[in-house]
């Protein structure tokens, strides 16, 4: 999933602005289980923001909505006949709802009132991890089911740097060595040897480094262009 | 015609000469000012002249931004001193990484040592974006292509001159997993390092448990290992060697010996103290190296005196290592 985490309110008000009709608009799915932007998360910023602006003697008016997911046209397009009446929308969805809304709606600025922060998952009450970066050719099968591509912090394809002491990385200590894991993986499987292949360099450009990606199925579409 | 032209020499430099010869190497770490000085690289490498086969020059260390490896390199040069110039995969993609070994093959360097770098998260620009396009494995295999196959890393051919270097590596035999040391470096054998510079040895039962393995592994023949030394200068450094820095295995003993070197000199009397300190670490670096000398499949000693070049001369001259052979 996605995970976000809100931004501090002073940074929220000063994107406002001097808008004073404000739209809160959650997202029910990824940003909803992460507790950052889903519908009681928009509840509780939009009473922030009216109470804060009217103690800073400029009251705001702030409504609240959240639909089931905001990357997706078929969910925000009911949104747009009451847009017109807003000055900004303040999105608590990820940054792909934020420019979902702006794509849809260019008549009104929507802003981004969470961090998006990474592809990962909950590891306990409280705590979400990076898994995952996108980099277009997934290297799982090489690695044991551990990803060196997020979790290691150089991005290593050939085993641990010289920082790796106690199973943890030499940038943090609350961060595990992805290779020692990888390596643990590795005996466990009685598989050692697979390390020991030299594994030439990645090809980025699959990654975000080849431009803004995008992926077309021919068979799945509906119109097809000549 | 490129064999002819360098005699056999993969690169031809001193450093290749000395190790191919059989003797026992000994490099030195020269670390560039933070700031456009000529002056720093000039003053540190008249303190090494004719005391090491060859000098790193650090690219960035530790994260901190200091003048270029190359450019230093170059400086160094002018001062008599053959430099092993670094290069991280930290700060510099394939395409910047080649531009830049062609630059130094063309202005004389012939002894480069492959890194993955320290995290910027250590350094004087945390917020900066980091590269690692390429891992230190990677750039081994690189370079070697380059000089032995006339290859850029995408296939295409270098028309004309190709960068000649000697190719080195770093291993670190004390961090985790410790298992996969052994094998990380056959990795970088295979990829096509010429020789190899450890992470500073003060824990000898573990090096000699490493290096165990790396001669039964039969490595020591197809890689030259410099062992790491690192003087210690002071108690307050040895304990933070061993206790706060990632992949550092420091021995009690030597913690133990640096605090007993300053028993009986008054708090008060820093100078004194300092003294005591250096001395004793010098006395240890010595011990060491002629311990080191004794163990299996070591090459040479690679000295890390890190802001403190003047130590260099009295390790290697203790450690019976001068006058330095000429090749
Ligand atoms: S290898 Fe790439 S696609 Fe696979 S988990 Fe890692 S970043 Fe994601
Ligand atoms: S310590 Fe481990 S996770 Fe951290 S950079 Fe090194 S290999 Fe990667």
């Amino acid at each position: 999933m996605i995970v976000g985490e809100q931004k501090p309110l002073e940074e929220i008000m000063a994107l406002l602005g001097d808008a004073r009709k404000v739209l809160v608009a959650g997202c029910g799915t990824c940003v909803t289980v992460c507790f950052a932007g889903g519908e009681k998360e928009v509840g509780i910023l939009a009473s922030a923001l009216r109470m804060k602006s009217k103690l800073e003697g400029h009251p705001m008016e702030v409504d609240e909505v959240t639909v089931q997911r905001q990357c997706e046209w078929e969910y925000i397009d009911p949104l747009k006949p009451r847009l017109k009446d807003y000055d900004a929308v303040l999105s608590l969805a990820c940054g792909i709802g934020v420019q979902a809304m702006n794509e849809r709606f260019p008549d009104v600025l929507t802003l981004p009132g969470l961090n998006t922060t990474f592809l990962g998952l909950p590891m306990e009450q409280g705590v979400w991890e990076e898994r995952c970066q996108a980099c277009g050719d997934c290297i799982l099968g090489l690695t044991f089911g551990i990803c060196p591509i997020a979790r290691c912090s150089k991005q290593l394809l050939n085993g641990p740097c010289g920082g790796s002491q106690n199973g943890v990385c030499e940038v943090d200590p609350d961060i595990p060595c992805a290779w020692q894991l990888i390596w643990e993986r590795a005996i466990a499987f009685g598989q050692v040897e697979r390390l020991l292949e030299i594994q030439p360099p990645k090809n980025w450009s699959k990654s975000r480094d080849g431009g803004p990606r995008k992926i077309v199925r021919e068979d799945l579409r509906l119109t097809h262009t000549e | 015609m490129a064999e002819e032209r360098t005699n056999g020499y993969k690169s031809g430099s001193n450093l290749e000469k000395i190790l191919r010869a059989g003797h026992f190497a000994v490099t030195a770490e020269l670390g560039p000012p933070q700031s456009a000085d000529p002056e720093v690289i000039r003053h540190k490498a008249r303190l090494l002249r004719g005391v090491v086969d060859a000098v790193n020059i650090t690219d960035n260390q530790t994260a901190i931004v200091r003048m270029s490896s190359i450019a230093s390199a170059v400086l160094a040069m002018q001062e008599g001193i053959e430099p092993i110039v670094q290069m991280t995969c930290r700060d510099r993609n394939r395409l910047a990484i080649q531009a830049d070994l062609l630059g130094a093959s063309a202005l004389g360097v012939r002894n480069l040592l492959c890194l993955t770098g320290d995290h910027q998260s250590f350094g004087n620009h945390p917020t900066a974006k980091n590269v690692h396009d390429l891992d230190s494995i990677q750039l081994i295999r690189m370079v070697k292509e380059m000089r032995d196959e006339g290859r850029f890393q995408c296939g295409d051919e270098i028309k004309g001159v190709v960068p000649r270097f000697l190719i080195g590596a770093a291993i670190n035999p004390f961090a985790d997993p410790f298992e996969f040391r052994p094998y990380r470096l056959a990795k970088k054998v295979a990829a096509g390092v010429d020789f190899i510079q450890t992470q500073i040895v003060l824990d000898m039962d573990r090096f000699r448990e490493f290096m165990k393995r790396v001669v039964d592994m039969g490595l020591h023949e197809k890689v030259y290992i410099l062992a790491g030394i690192g003087p210690l200068k002071s108690a307050g450094a040895a304990r933070y060697m061993r206790d706060k820095v990632p992949g550092m295995l420091v021995a009690d003993e030597y913690v133990e010996r640096m605090q007993a070197a300053v028993k009986g000199i008054p708090k008060e009397d820093k100078k004194a103290r300092r003294e005591a300190w250096r001395q004793e670490g010098i006395r240890i670096a010595i011990e060491q190296i002629q311990e080191i000398k004794e163990i299996e499949g070591v090459a040479g000693v690679h000295i890390m005196a890190i802001e403190w070049e003047e130590a260099v001369k009295p390790i290697v001259e203790g450690a019976g290592l001068l006058p330095r052979p000429e090749v």
